[in-house]
């Protein structure tokens, strides 16, 4: 069997499908640490984790924030069904840095168990979103 | 016989009320527009899950998670879909009486119990005896996946502690512009998933089957959970803009045969006018 030479790469969100592309490469934030994604995988299924998701097209190439959900790997598709996914460009920096310190703050006064958990993971995530942010602004 | 200055003043007041059911039908369209497009943005994503589940379901054994059991404790628990605001035709009452029924059909009042959302169907509930274990009232302003997570925890919380012996939802579905249909759904126990035969390629799991399987299901059911909301919430703005256009066309029947008859009243005065003064001059 020939290796198919791309990747159909489909993102969506519970609210709308957000990619629709055919790729050269990928990478995702699996439960288990980052995978990359090449034609030809393995069939594989993973939860993911909050994280930073990229994918190359030619010379281009487009990073996301995604929090949540799992991924369906196919030699030639890819479905990603995330909880939460936005594009580098659609990120709102002053609203994900208001999240982070909120965050940070409360973190350092940790009322109680769950409250600490759901902190945490809010942290990870504005730190996601702001680095992925920050990616899109260097690239341009 | 009423007098030209009420009829006059009767017809102001249709036609402005007409002005308003214009305006609301209006409002209610342009909001359909935009709550169909969200249902079928959301398809995707419901389709697929779908299909990863079916395609899991042949290689785990379903029996072992707690969602897929049938308990033998608790009540059956159901979530009453409404719209926070009336003016929408049968819309509210439709579901409240499927929702009466349902509750016949099970043990009564006292064995079962309610979730709300949409401020109609609990202002109805909070005056019988019933149960309510949660409400979430005023969603649909600002609708989002959170709001069914926090729904779908809710009952799933409830079923996995013995609380409820089985969780349907009662909403309804969107089919066209012109009709809405009621439809109870069970969301818990999850119905049966059909394992599609050929279980396609050999997968690599990471984590393992089971782990992924317990993450999904819960997801399943959010997912069931926001199609429901926005099936509704495209189904009201629907039945409103209905509702509306017939109030519409209705004031505009009443302003036409009050006019009719204004003017007849008007026509009758004059003439009496006419045979007075006549028959005033013939007696002279």
């Amino acid at each position: 069997m020939a290796l198919p030479t791309r990747i159909a790469l489909e993102i969506v969100t519970p609210d709308r499908a957000l990619v629709r592309e055919e790729v050269d490469e990928l990478q995702l934030p699996g439960a288990d640490g980052y995978l990359g994604v090449l034609p030809g995988h393995t069939p594989l299924l993973a939860t993911l984790k909050v994280g930073e998701l990229w994918y190359r097209t030619g010379p281009e190439t487009h990073h996301l924030a995604v929090a949540g959900g799992f991924v369906e790997v196919l030699p030639d598709r890819v479905t990603v069904l995330a909880q939460i996914a936005e594009r580098a460009q659609d990120i709102d920096v002053a609203r994900a840095e208001a999240a982070r310190r909120r965050a940070e703050e409360r973190l350092a006064r940790p009322a109680q168990e769950l409250d600490f958990e759901r902190a945490r993971v809010a942290m990870m995530k504005s730190l996601i979103r702001l680095q992925v942010a920050t990616r899109a602004r260097t690239r341009v | 016989m009423p007098s030209l200055l009420d009829l006059r003043r009767r017809i102001r007041a249709v036609k402005s009320t007409q002005q308003i059911t214009k305006a609301m039908k209006m409002i209610a369209a342009s909001r359909l527009k935009r709550a169909q497009d969200r249902v079928v943005a959301a398809r995707p994503f419901a389709q697929r899950m779908q299909r990863v589940l079916n395609g899991l379901a042949a290689r785990v054994d379903p029996d072992a998670h707690p969602l897929l059991r049938t308990p033998d404790t608790g009540r059956p628990l159901l979530i009453v879909v409404t719209a926070d605001r009336g003016l929408c035709g049968s819309f509210n009452a439709n579901v409240i009486k499927t929702s009466v029924q349902w509750i016949g059909q099970e043990r009564g009042a006292a064995g079962v119990s309610l979730g709300f959302v949409g401020r109609k169907g609990r202002d109805v509930f909070r005056r019988r005896d019933v149960e309510a274990l949660f409400e979430q009232i005023g969603i649909f302003q600002r609708l989002s996946f959170a709001h069914a997570v926090d729904i779908a925890n809710a009952a799933i919380d409830e079923f996995v502690a013995g609380r409820a012996s089985r969780v349907q939802i009662v909403f309804n579905e969107f089919k066209s512009v012109m009709s809405q249909r009621i439809v109870v759904e069970q969301l818990l126990p999850i119905p049966r998933l059909e394992g599609d035969g050929a279980p396609g390629a050999d997968y690599l799991y990471e984590p393992g089957p089971e782990e992924i399987f317990r993450d999904l299901l819960p997801r399943y059911v959010q997912a069931q959970v926001y199609r429901a909301l926005l099936e509704s919430n495209a189904a009201f703005f629907a039945a409103q803009m209905t509702a509306m256009d017939a109030a519409t066309r209705n004031s505009t029947d009443m302003i036409d045969s009050l006019t009719l008859y204004m003017n007849k009243v008007r026509q009758a005065a004059i003439t009496r006018e006419i045979i007075e003064v006549v028959s005033g001059a013939a007696a002279t």
